[in-house]
């Protein structure tokens, strides 16, 4: 056993490297902390973009899902609804609910007498409460000739003044809501006559310049038909297309300008695409703008590129011992991939699918060069109605000066962004259930 | 709604061609125990019938959408009174036509209605009216007529099955060459209108002019009537803000690769990757909105702060905010390029006593360069082609500018401001956005194929 | 031979089950594993892929101005053993060394001992060429530059020079060195990786069958090199190839399964093997 450490070699000259090395160590691994702490910071910074983005969307936006409503005793009169006592739907939807609203608020104040103030105490409820008044007696005929205590829609001022967006303290002319107003929403308040309740007129109305009238549903149902018939157009044309560049084609010149092709389209800018969009379907083809149909030819032709992509990658990760056993029991080219290799690389398809249709959904530039930024307050009910998608309804909320918009823009964000996270789910799992190991 | 209705009665007629395609084959072939000597299996009979019925009918009811309202518009042109069309520009004889087809159609006239355009109307809806009926008997007889010539070629020794998958196999042809025409209908389309444009209005002002004001005249005299098309101050504009967001993201997102990539653990990297990446899902009209209504009033508040004026509308908000949508593509770019570096070169570094930060910066940075600028210079394209964030953020005023925080204009913003205000679709500020349409593909073209033959190049050094 | 039964001792304490298996197996060692003038000194060596064991109880010395080969079929562990003499195994995730490995005196797995500096001392040189995508002389110039070993330019471009002529590279490479290394034959990266190595004037070189990618011409030269180097380096050299193990070195140890089942003088080795397994091999019987 010759465990002994040898005694240093003579020659000088290793020492000397060594020393140097050792010497200059220090500063080199300072230097090596502060290049490891700048990729920690860069990541760092990265998360803390992902959680800013986050918390300033939904802090702003969650308010949206209440809404103020002002509680009133409604006198709905038999002979000021319905005088005829036949309770037609047509005589009932006639009727003026608009003034029952304003003779019950008048009731609440009634030292108020002035043309002007009388004005600006009507301006408390939303100019569409009245119409909400109406569904809701054509709902429920047995209210009419009693006095119920109905919630009646609230302004969108008095909206932001309640959930502490228009601060009441600041100088009068800072803020949109006066003190004679701030004085009556209070004392509505102290009589318990004011209440946030959740907002089903966000989630089931189309859009409207009355912020508190606005909804995302028209905009939602834009979105649906758009992607759908997206979805019915591309899924067939890439999985073909794939199917032909991935198993069948020969190589040659056309197939390689194909290959080039798709590879640049999937980096052409969207808004060229609303370029070729306007000028070819709208333009030569005459098909109506801002329609779900012209869009979803747009999306389409943008979404392309990514199925084909990635279909051809789930054809690739398809062994090609399972070609070659159904070609050895004989069955035809074709017969192979429709019986044995589309089956096996569906999912991957659908994969692909899904995250080409999640971009789709929260396209927007090339929508605007097609006319989808209409104001469109109708929801739509088939693929060439008039419509308009959730993104663009943002961009459209967005620029709007009211600062009850701003609320309602985050929460169609969230409204997004939730089904932007769910399709990505569901791509997840459907990669997770269905991942093969060859 | 009638064209569904149509397609779903196509549809009909193609399961039922179907049907009888497949019990005529085993028809002819003498019955079901017969059916060995057929040369196909008999659903491809059926198909082939399918195929016969459907086919040929959704061509032409494809070319008669596509086409219809064309001959109509042509044949009320002609027969427009002509001193309606006389003395008129060809914008306004499109502003009067499309006056016609909204009367036809029940929609809000934008003039008042004279009686000339009222009998045009009421032609166009008659047009419109003989051309559906006519649509509806010639691709119902098509259909038919196609699977009743199948149904007389249906013989036991017809090769069904090859020529089932030859019509299959051209389908797919079509499909794939989709791609090509996509291109082909860009570059036509854009390039058309833009030819259009230039000869309103020369190149070299559109390329070199500094003055960019297309909603206001300036002279009665001037080129195009309507304002000036000096292109520069746009181009600089997009340049300052993907500059900007360059600045922003290049830096965080190469370190943050490097470090997901080299240092941190796997727990931390299966966390953090996915994370930074979902900015890359995040819709652009999301970070347009943060920008306008987050990151712009801060900046504001943060130059006022220290003496600065900034544009509530500043090239410095829309950029910084376009750089963090580009974080996750660099970084998941610059992970690929990083991860392609063979270990043997790390190695090789790290036995002649490299620490690794050394190794990085001097050994795997350097040979993964190509790759990493290929995925700048691509996010370079994305950047100069990101339209929400800019409309949203950047302004409209086009200042020829190097102050970021001023505000400036982009090609991609002036696009959107020229297409969506009220116009005529033949004036010289619509056809500018074509132009500027153009100008944009041409460039990001360039940049991805120059960037995308680099990355292939640098792929292959490494295989 | 004690060690071995001891070693066995220790490991059963605090092994898995697993483990155990695979380790029952080690081997005692023929022949003396020791040399006159040890600069590494390496005891009951063990080394680790996670549950799998790659080297089991190896003891050997590489001694001043001598050549060590290391021989063995493939997949017995020499290149293992071999990366785990400057740490190069600590990049491998899961990797455990344990036993004791000292250079001069110096146990190059304690805790404490920093593997940047143990590098520049133990330089190793790889199965394939691996040139940095730089230019000829900064391939060899990037180790006296990170370690800072030189003060200015002249010096540098001095210790290239020396470095490239040592490695018997200079005649080929003085008129472009300013071409990428990349460039380059297979040989003539090779020998420029050596002259990277030596350029940081390590102690110890190990080399990775630093010929197995070159053909027999660039091989005898490589070969001659290493024979010359000796007068300044101890060597540790990985072959496939029993001929350059008795060209070059001076002792050979054979390998089998991740035991060091004999070690000797080369010419002893290869004339009158003493283990059955060492004569099989060299005899061809298999490998």
């Amino acid at each position: 056993m010759n465990n002994t450490p040898s005694p240093p070699p003579a020659s000088d000259a290793p020492r000397r490297t060594i020393d140097i090395v050792n010497a200059s160590l220090k500063r080199r691994y300072a230097r090596e902390r502060r290049f490891r702490r700048l990729g920690a910071f860069a990541v760092a910074l990265g998360l803390s973009f992902v959680v800013l983005l986050f918390t300033d969307i939904v802090s702003k936006g969650y308010t949206a899902f209440a809404q103020t409503y002002i509680q009133l005793p409604l006198n709905l009169s038999a002979e000021v609804i319905d005088p005829s006592g036949s309770r037609e739907p047509a005589t009932l939807a006639a009727a003026n609910y608009t003034k029952l609203i304003r003779d019950a608020l008048r009731q609440q104040f009634p030292d108020l007498t002035e043309r002007q103030a009388l004005r600006r105490l009507y301006a408390l409820v939303s100019v569409g409460a009245g119409d909400l008044v109406r569904e809701q007696v054509l709902a429920e005929p047995a209210l009419i000739g009693t006095t119920p205590e109905l919630w009646v829609l609230a302004d969108d001022d008095i909206d932001m003044l309640v959930k502490g967006n228009i601060d009441r303290t600041a100088a009068p002319e800072d803020r949109r809501v006066s003190d004679e107003t701030i004085g009556w929403v209070t004392q509505l308040e102290q009589q318990g006559r004011v209440a946030k309740r959740f907002n089903t007129i966000f989630l089931t109305h189309g859009t409207s310049r009355e912020p508190e009238l606005a909804g995302i549903a028209g905009a939602l149902m834009g979105s649906f038909y758009t992607l759908l018939l997206t979805l019915l157009l591309s899924f067939p044309i890439g999985v073909g297309a794939a199917l032909y560049l991935e198993e069948f084609a020969p190589k040659n010149r056309w197939t390689d300008l194909i290959e080039v092709n798709i590879n640049n389209l999937a980096a052409v800018p969207s808004i060229v695409f609303g370029l070729l969009g306007l000028a070819v379907f709208i333009g030569f083809f005459g098909i109506p703008r801002s329609t779900p149909l012209v869009a979803a030819l747009v999306m389409t032709i943008m979404t392309l590129p990514t199925i084909i992509i990635a279909s051809r990658v789930a054809l690739k990760s398809v062994p090609p011992s399972i070609r070659e056993a159904a070609l050895g029991v004989g069955a035809s080219a074709l017969q192979t991939q429709f019986h044995h290799v589309l089956p096996l690389a569906l999912p991957g398809m659908l994969t692909g699918a899904i995250i080409g249709m999640a971009r789709a959904l929260g396209e927007s530039a090339p929508l605007l060069m097609i006319g989808m930024i209409a104001f469109i307050v109708d929801i739509p009910s088939g693929f060439t109605d008039s419509a308009t998608v959730l993104p663009v309804q943002i961009f459209l909320w967005a620029d709007s000066p009211e600062r009850a918009f701003v609320e309602r823009t985050s929460a169609a964000i969230i409204v997004l962004l939730a089904f932007l996270f769910l399709m990505n789910l569901a791509a997840v799992l459907l990669r997770r259930k269905f991942e093969r190991r060859w | 709604m009638h064209t569904w209705t149509l397609i779903l009665l196509l549809l009909a007629v193609m399961a039922l061609a179907y049907h009888l395609g497949m019990k005529r084959a085993i028809t002819r072939v003498g019955g079901l125990k017969q059916i060995n000597h057929l040369h196909s299996l008999p659903a491809y009979y059926g198909v082939y019938a399918a195929l016969w019925a459907g086919i040929p009918a959704l061509l032409l009811l494809g070319l008669w959408l596509g086409f219809q309202d064309h001959f109509i518009t042509a044949l009320v042109t002609a027969q427009l009174p002509p001193d309606l069309v006389a003395a008129q520009s060809a914008g306004q004889i499109d502003l009067i036509l499309n006056d016609i087809k909204n009367l036809a159609t029940g929609n809000i006239v934008s003039a008042t209605v004279t009686p000339e355009i009222q009998a045009a109307a009421t032609q166009f809806a008659r047009f419109e009216e003989l051309s559906t009926q006519a649509q509806w008997l010639a691709v119902l007889a098509l259909a038919l007529g196609g699977a009743s010539f199948a149904w007389s070629r249906t013989e036991p020794q017809m090769r069904a099955r090859n020529r089932v998958e030859s019509v299959f196999l051209v389908i797919m042809v079509i499909f794939s060459s989709l791609a090509i025409l996509t291109t082909l209908g860009i570059v036509l389309s854009v390039l058309f209108e833009s030819l259009r444009f230039f000869e309103l209005v020369s190149p070299l002002e559109f390329f070199f002019g500094t003055n960019w004001s297309p909603q206001i005249a300036l002279r009665a005299d001037q080129v195009g009537a309507t304002g000036a098309f000096g292109a520069i101050p746009l181009f600089t504009g997009t340049l300052m803000v993907s500059l900007i967001a360059m600045v922003v993201a290049v830096p965080i997102g190469l370190m943050s690769a490097i470090y997901l990539s080299e240092y941190a653990s796997r727990s931390v990297r299966a966390i953090a990757k996915p994370i930074i990446e979902v900015l890359a899902g995040i819709p652009t009209v999301v970070y347009g909105f943060f920008a306008a209504l987050t990151v712009a009033p801060v900046i504001r508040e943060l130059g006022a702060a220290v003496g600065l004026e900034v544009a509530s509308e500043s090239a410095l908000a829309a950029g910084l905010v376009m750089g963090v949508m580009i974080i996750p593509f660099i970084s998941s770019l610059a992970d690929d390029v990083i991860n392609a570096v063979p270990q043997a070169l790390r190695d090789g570094s790290y036995a002649l006593g490299a620490t690794q930060s050394e190794t990085i910066r001097l050994v795997v940075i350097p040979a993964a360069l190509p790759g990493i600028v290929g995925g700048i210079l691509l996010a370079v394209s994305r950047a100069i082609g990101e339209t929400m964030i800019v409309v949203m953020a950047a302004g409209m005023a086009a200042n020829l500018t190097a102050n970021p925080l001023d505000s400036v204009t982009t090609v991609t913003v002036q696009i959107v401001t020229l297409l969506t205000g009220d116009q005529e679709f033949d004036s010289a500020k619509t056809l500018a956005a074509f132009a500027l349409g153009l100008t944009l593909f041409v460039v990001t073209l360039a940049l991805n194929v120059l960037a995308l033959s680099i990355v292939r190049k640098y792929r292959e050094q490494y295989e | 031979m004690s060690t071995t039964v001891e070693a066995m001792d220790k490991a059963m304490s605090v092994m898995t089950s697993a483990e155990l298996a695979s380790a029952q197996h080690s081997r005692e060692t023929v022949g003396d594993f020791t040399a006159a003038e040890p600069r590494m000194v390496c005891r009951n060596v063990d080394v680790w892929y996670g549950n799998k064991q790659a080297i089991k109880n190896v003891s050997l010395d590489i001694g001043k101005n001598e050549v060590v080969s290391m021989i063995g079929p493939s997949g017995c562990g020499k290149s293992t053993f071999l990366r785990s003499l400057n740490r190069m195994n600590d990049t491998i995730v899961d990797c455990r060394v344990t036993g004791s490995i000292q250079l001069d005196g110096e146990e190059i797995y304690d805790k404490k001992l920093d593997p940047v500096p143990l590098r520049a001392r133990v330089g190793m040189v790889f199965q394939k060429p691996n040139p940095f995508p730089k230019s000829i002389y900064e391939n060899v110039a990037y180790g006296p530059r990170i370690h800072g070993l030189t003060n200015n330019k002249a010096e540098l471009d001095e210790l290239v020079e020396a470095s490239l002529q040592k490695a018997g590279l200079w005649k080929e490479v003085k008129e472009r060195l300013d071409q990428p290394g990349t460039g380059l034959s297979g040989g003539q990266q090779q020998r420029l990786c050596i002259a990277r190595t030596i350029a940081v004037s390590p102690e110890v070189i190990l080399m990775d069958e630093p010929c197995s990618a070159l053909d027999p011409i660039a091989t005898a030269i490589v070969e001659e090199l290493i024979d010359e180097l000796r007068q300044n380096y101890s060597i540790a050299i990985v072959t496939h190839s029993m001929q350059q193990a008795a060209r070059v070195s001076q002792r050979t140890a054979y390998f089998h399964l991740g035991d060091l089942i004999e070690v000797g003088e080369t010419n002893h080795i290869f004339t009158n093997p003493q283990h059955k397994l060492t004569e099989d091999y060299i005899t061809g019987r298999f490998g």
